[in-house]
């Protein structure tokens, strides 16, 4: 297992005023008892809604915060006392957090990089081709990073966080903010990384496109604790994400009871309905549906990943975990 | 791996240069500042050539080694006092990820050249205090005159780094480090004597700034401390930096281990 986490913990004290002088703290845990076990090679998505406790989390494995409790192993070592040591071995992309130098050009980075990680020059120079043919970076080496367009930063900081061939990949939230284009160019330049095999990655997101192209294995947290740890597959499963029809009517939807099938939502003034599938199959559905009121389309949907999250965030956020201490 | 840190601070000043009028008007501004520290000082003496029971040529040789430690401390961890900007916006995360020391990387990534300068000053107001006060010669004294300045430095560095670290709990510290750090240079510079008791004995002696430049000039000038010091007290300067210094170092990591980043 290169990272390894036991019951890791991490509690801040809010301090809130209230009245003229008093002021009453408060514990949150922002991770609360999270216990994760990654393989090499392994490309790990870790999503959560908003404060769910994902980037305090990676801070605890990069060594930046300082656990409150549980242990952490990442690469054999233990991120706070060894962090200097650790940094080597592992590479980070905060997306809202640039490990760039701002006014130099992004070539400057790149080899001021090189020494800071101490990269044989040979070794670097390659990793640097290979980079800057994945990522298309050759237009911009020279334009200092200020002046970068966000995707283009992006790479760069992809670039940055691979040059001295870490064996485990954080990044956090690496497409927030992207177009189109520059979120697909990042999605086939990790999924390129992950097929190499000897770099573990783990990836926050909140664009579940991101674990659905690349991630086998998703892990979601909320309030600090982790609600599902498994397939894509079998989070559908877990939440019975249920198939959908919907049906445009050439007439006013009259409100019909189908067996195996539950009406989901009219809309369009009653000229489209949309079906979820329970039990019945989409042909019996449909047929049904045909001699009961004139059709004029039909689509059937796969379940969305998008679906199956909100409903399990909805469903774990009934498990807050905040205990008031007055100090 | 000291090529490293190098390397940062080679990018820091080339980043600087990249602003050319504002790096052109910094150096001026700073420059003009430090002439103004001058004309304070011979305005005091041009007034008052009595200060604390002490002669002019002997406060020189204190306000000297004051004046030039105290530069070379700021032209190396000054810049430290960017961490509440640092800490503010997250960005020590960034420098927490990077296979070096964090605060070698601080002093490195903010380097600010047009310091300098002063250290320049500073050393140009020792050597005259050294050749015009009535300093008694010999090899313990010598070696104090060389020791003296650097130990100083350690001194006012652990205080920079002290002062900045106070950011990882409160963010908005400048004012207090400020006291501290460029208010203690002041305090350094003037004979113990002439401050009032509680005052001199929390900064001077509590805190040890009379070890900087105080103590030591009066072992350079074969005096005892008419405040009642111990004689073999004012050749320990080197050893309160170290102390000094390994506190503020303890001070720092956990400073460190505090650092609550910012959310996201």
């Amino acid at each position: 297992m290169i990272i390894q986490t036991s019951l890791l913990r991490k509690d801040f004290t809010v301090r809130k005023k209230v009245g003229r002088f008093r002021r009453t703290a408060t514990v949150v845990s922002a991770v609360d008892g999270v216990s994760l076990s990654v393989a090499e090679g392994e490309m790990l998505g870790y999503i959560g809604p908003n404060g769910a406790g994902k980037s305090t989390t990676l801070k605890m494995l990069t060594g930046v915060l300082t656990p409150s409790g549980g242990t952490v192993s990442v690469c054999g070592l233990t991120p706070v006392p060894q962090r200097a040591q650790l940094a080597r071995r592992i590479g980070v992309v905060f997306g809202q957090r640039s490990q760039l130098w701002w006014d130099l050009p992004l070539a400057e980075s790149f080899s001021l990089l090189r020494h800071v990680y101490r990269v044989p020059a040979a070794d670097h120079a390659a990793r640097l081709t290979y980079c800057r043919a994945l990522l298309d970076l050759d237009s911009f080496m020279d334009t200092p990073v200020r002046q970068l367009s966000l995707g283009q930063r992006m790479r760069g900081e992809l670039t940055a966080a691979l040059l001295h061939g870490p064996s485990v990949l954080f990044l956090d939230e690496p497409t927030i903010g992207l177009d189109v284009l520059s979120k697909q160019a990042v999605r086939s330049f990790l999924a390129e990384v992950a097929t190499r095999g000897d770099t573990t990655v783990v990836l926050t997101t909140h664009d579940l496109a991101d674990i659905e192209k690349l991630c086998r294995r998703l892990v979601v947290i909320d309030h600090g604790r982790i609600v599902h740890d498994g397939t894509l597959d079998e989070l559908h499963a877990a939440y019975r994400s249920k198939r959908r029809v919907v049906a445009d009517l050439d007439a006013a939807w009259p409100g019909l009871e189908l067996p195996g099938a539950a009406v989901e939502s009219v809309e369009a003034d009653g000229f489209r309905v949309t079906l979820t599938l329970e039990g019945a199959t989409a042909g019996e559905v449909v047929a049904r549906l045909a001699q009961a009121v004139p059709l004029r389309d039909l689509s059937v949907q796969e379940p969305e990943i998008e679906d199956v999250v909100a409903r399990l965030y909805k469903g774990a956020s009934s498990a807050g975990t905040a205990a008031p201490a007055d100090r | 791996m000291a090529n490293a840190y190098f390397r940062l601070l080679a990018a820091q000043v080339r980043s600087q240069t990249q602003y050319r009028l504002s790096f052109a008007l910094d150096l001026g501004f700073s420059t003009v500042l430090t002439s103004l520290d001058l004309v304070t000082l011979w305005v005091l003496f041009a007034v008052n050539d009595n200060l604390g029971g002490f002669g002019g040529k002997d406060v020189l040789l204190m306000v000297g080694i004051a004046a030039i430690s105290f530069p070379i401390a700021d032209l190396v961890v000054g810049n430290t006092e960017k961490l509440r900007f640092y800490v503010r916006s997250g960005l020590f995360d960034a420098v927490l990820l990077r296979p070096l020391s964090a605060l070698g990387q601080l002093v490195a990534m903010d380097f600010a050249p047009r310091r300098v300068g002063r250290v320049v000053q500073g050393t140009a107001i020792y050597v005259v205090a050294l050749a015009v006060a009535p300093v008694q010669w010999s090899a313990p004294v010598a070696l104090l005159v060389v020791l003296a300045p650097l130990a100083g430095a350690v001194f006012f560095a652990a205080i920079f780094v002290a002062g900045a670290t106070v950011a990882f709990w409160w963010i908005d510290s400048g004012e207090i480090s400020n006291a501290f750090t460029y208010g203690g240079k002041d305090v350094a510079a003037y004979p113990m004597t002439v401050f009032g008791g509680l005052f001199r004995r929390v900064f001077a002696y509590g805190l040890g700034f009379a070890f900087v430049s105080y103590l030591p000039a009066l072992a350079m000038l074969g005096k005892s401390d008419p405040l009642g010091t111990l004689d073999w007290l004012r050749w320990c300067s080197p050893l309160t930096s170290l102390i000094v210094a390994t506190l503020a170092g303890l001070f720092w990591r956990s400073g460190v281990r505090h650092y609550r980043s910012t959310g996201s």
